[in-house]
């Protein structure tokens, strides 16, 4: 008999986990593992692979997990997903490797990203093995950005036996990983963990490298470097455009949990950074950025946290569980609402000015498109908020790099192997597909490593 | 070793000279950038107006103003041979250098140090370069010799008369724009000053450029804390700025910012100078 429903991941209780920035599910034992993973089919066909933007041996991981070989789970995991125990906490399983699941058709599916999580912790209990290296091949590539498309294409171009740095602009590595996915969801501790690794490789990694500032991409091919990938990620915060956005209280998501999660001003004032959070708070957006941000909003000591997002429930973007966390700390979900003005008393917001929406028709993106309902304003009382509605690619590199072809909403321009308009150049992740996931990012880190490695080899072939 | 203090020396009351080794920055600072410094593993992101580098050496020039706990850190605890954790840039837009005619380079108190990069690189463009400088009292003004150096002519005011006028540098200013033909002003300052300078150059036509002070995290664009509006519209000053025409800046929404944090600075303050067994 098959188990209908996922062996259930034991968590922190609500109540107590709001006054912690400590991780709220604590993973599987290996007992659970091996229940969990006896319920897998084993599909010949295996539809969750078609799932997964990087291909992981899913059927194979998980018979391995379940036969009790922990060791092996991993090695399977590792060969086409050097990040597995982020992916694990982070990744949408529901609407990726799960969806297609052939249990789910009947019954839940399984939880694959638990597994893969149970198995990346498991071998960090158990010591990792950093990945060998191929002998050096005299060749120099720069990364630039050190998120996860960045990591990843380090990795695996220095596993080809190239010598790789990676420059970042912030003084840690690690990207949104590192500043904007708060410690209660991905404990820094695993991030550093994997970048340690990638050094333990003979990655070098500069920070306080901010290219198109302190270098440019062509100072990097002056300096040698016979390839350049960008992965400079989707920094650019996006505002309403609304008035009075510019009041003290009011934050981008960007600045709200870079202040808490790369400052760490959750310390305040054993770290020196600062941040403010009044007793209402108000965050605008429904993605995971919305999520995280009202999350830790309540771990600052808000009292109420509003989530204020123009469609409903069904079409927030954010991982289900993510929502479900954040209603079951005390997050209050207001849907169909869109903020229209804010306004000030001294400077500092009080009030947020609101209309209703209604679902109209769908639109470019299929889901159906909030109007507002005319005559619905309402007001309010806020003392800080959060503005979580998107990022857009960081248009340092482009502004900077002539040549380099910019597409819609400010991507760089790339083939499907990541080979932008200037030779050498290849880009992947959000700066190239605009706000994505960290699973594509790694996806697209890998394929320009792949062709990064074959022009170079190839190039070597003819010289 | 990169980020190690070099030479440090008192410009004043609580004002500090630091030339720390940099030779990444110094070979592409251009006047008007600023670096973001990181004392140490706790410290924050501060912002610092890049005053003087020299790229043959190496090394940049940092004159800090020490009025909070991160300042004061760096200028109490830090001393020639140590290093200071993070150091990045340059960044920000550089100053619009070209042919002007005669220009006037206006800097109060601190902000004396930074106007020199850019006096300095006006006149080196053919620019006649006027210096108006001032400060609440004769030992807080700094830099003269240096300044004096890129200018044509020094004007000089001090809130209580102590040397030069008495009175702010919007009189000086004004008898200069007055006086003469002046095809662009820059102002650096606390940005009380700057307002009146801008307000001052508005009256006299003459297009004027300051360099916000904004609260800044990353320095790079991705944050928006240092927000401010020009002309109506919201602009990032560390990437779009941090120079902007003065005649367009809301003053009023730059003050009221730059209090985001008030009571956590003042906290922070307090706690470092009992931690010293010091006074405030
Ligand atoms: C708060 C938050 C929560 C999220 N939650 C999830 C989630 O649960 N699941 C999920 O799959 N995805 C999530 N995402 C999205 C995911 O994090 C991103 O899609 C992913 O990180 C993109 O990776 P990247 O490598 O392209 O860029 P990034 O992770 O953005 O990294 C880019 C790096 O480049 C650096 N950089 C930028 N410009 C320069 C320059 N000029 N020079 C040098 N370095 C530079 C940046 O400092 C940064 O370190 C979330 C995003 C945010 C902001
Ligand atoms: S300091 Fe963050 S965007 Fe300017």
């Amino acid at each position: 008999m098959i188990r209908p429903t996922q062996v259930p991941m034991r968590e922190r209780d609500p109540r107590a986990r709001t006054n912690t920035f400590d991780e709220v599910p604590f993973g599987y034992t290996s007992d659970e593992a091996r229940e969990e993973a006896a319920r897998c089919l084993q599909c010949r066909d295996a539809p969750c692979m078609n799932g997964c933007p990087v291909n992981i041996h899913i059927p194979k991981f998980i018979r391995e997990i379940r036969e009790g070989d922990f060791e092996a789970a991993i090695a399977t995991i590792k060969q086409t997903n050097n990040l597995p125990a982020v992916c694990g906490r982070v990744c949408p399983q529901e609407v990726q490797c799960q969806a297609p699941c052939t249990l789910g058709r009947r019954f839940e599916p399984v939880a694959i990203g638990r597994l893969e999580r149970f198995a990346a912790d498991w071998e960090s209990q158990h010591g990792v093995r950093v990945p060998e290296v191929a002998p050096p091949t005299g060749f120099r590539i720069a990364v630039v950005g050190s998120g996860p498309a960045g990591l990843t294409c380090a990795a695996d171009l220095q596993r080809e036996g190239h010598a790789v740095t990676v420059f970042e602009a912030l003084h840690e590595p690690g990207g949104v990983l590192m500043y904007g996915i708060p410690e209660f969801r991905l404990p820094k501790r695993i991030v550093q963990g994997e970048i340690a690794n990638l050094r333990k490789m003979g990655v070098a990694i500069e920070v306080n490298a901010v290219i198109g500032r302190t270098f440019t991409v062509d100072d990097l091919f002056t300096e040698g470097y016979e390839a350049v990938f960008i992965g400079t990620g989707a920094g650019l915060p996006q505002f309403l455009g609304i008035p009075g956005e510019n009041f003290v209280g009011i934050y981008s998501a960007n600045e709200f949990l870079t202040r808490v999660n790369l400052m760490r001003a959750y310390l305040f004032p054993d770290y020196d950074t600062p941040v403010k959070v009044g007793t209402t708070v108000a965050v605008v957006g429904g993605g995971n950025v919305a999520m995280d941000a009202a999350r830790t909003a309540l771990r600052l000591g808000a009292k109420r946290v509003m989530i204020l997002y123009r469609r409903t429930e069904a079409e927030m973007p954010a991982r289900v569980e993510e929502v479900h966390h954040a209603k079951e700390e005390g997050v209050e979900l207001h849907v169909l609402v869109n903020p229209v003005r804010f306004r000030g008393e001294g400077g500092r917001v009080v009030e947020v000015e609101c209309l209703r929406m209604e679902l109209g028709e769908p639109d470019g993106s299929g889901r159906r498109r909030p109007v507002p309902v005319p005559g619905s304003n309402f007001v309010l009382p806020v003392a800080t908020v959060i503005v979580a509605i998107g990022n857009q690619p960081h248009p340092l590199v482009p502004r900077t790099t002539p040549g380099l072809r910019v597409a819609g909403g400010g991507t760089i321009w790339t083939d499907e192997e990541g080979a932008t308009s200037r030779e050498g150049v290849f880009a992947g992740g959000d700066i190239a597909t605009g706000a994505a996931t960290v699973i594509s990012a790694m996806g697209a880190g890998k394929r320009s490593a792949a062709a990064i490695h074959r022009s170079l080899t190839r190039s070597r072939g003819r010289a | 070793m990169v980020n190690m203090i070099r030479a440090k020396q008192p410009l004043g009351p609580n004002v500090v000279e630091l030339v720390v080794e940099a030779p990444r920055i110094a070979a592409r600072a251009r006047a008007g950038q600023f670096v973001v410094v990181r004392l140490h593993e706790r410290g924050e992101r501060i912002p610092l107006t890049l005053a003087d580098w020299d790229p043959g050496r190496g090394t940049i020039t940092l004159v800090v103003q020490m009025v909070g706990k991160s300042t004061r850190e760096l200028g109490e605890r830090f001393g020639i041979g140590d290093t200071i954790r993070d150091v990045v840039g340059p960044l920000g837009s550089p100053s619009a250098i070209r042919r002007y005619g005669t220009v006037v380079c206006v800097g109060g108190g601190v902000g004396i140090a930074p106007i020199y990069p850019i006096a300095r690189a006006l006149r080196e463009e053919g620019n006649e370069v006027i210096a108006v400088v001032g400060a609440r009292t004769k030992d807080l003004l700094l830099w003269l010799d240096r300044i004096a150096a890129v200018s044509s002519e020094l004007h000089i005011a001090t809130d209580d008369g102590t040397q030069g006028v008495k009175g702010v540098v919007t009189i000086p200013l004004q008898e200069v724009l007055t006086a003469r033909k002046v095809a662009h002003v820059w102002a650096i300052g606390p940005a009380i000053m700057m307002k009146f300078c801008a307000r001052t150059c508005q009256e006299f036509g003459v297009p004027v450029t300051v360099s916000l002070n904004a609260i800044m995290l990353d320095g790079t664009g991705m944050c928006g804390a240092c927000r401010v509006e020009v002309g109506g519209e919201t602009r990032f000053s560390c990437v779009d700025g941090p120079e902007f025409p003065g005649d367009l800046v809301n003053w009023d929404l730059l003050l009221s910012r730059l209090g985001t944090f008030t009571d956590e600075e003042r906290y922070a303050l307090e706690r470092y100078v009992a931690a010293q067994g010091g006074r405030l």
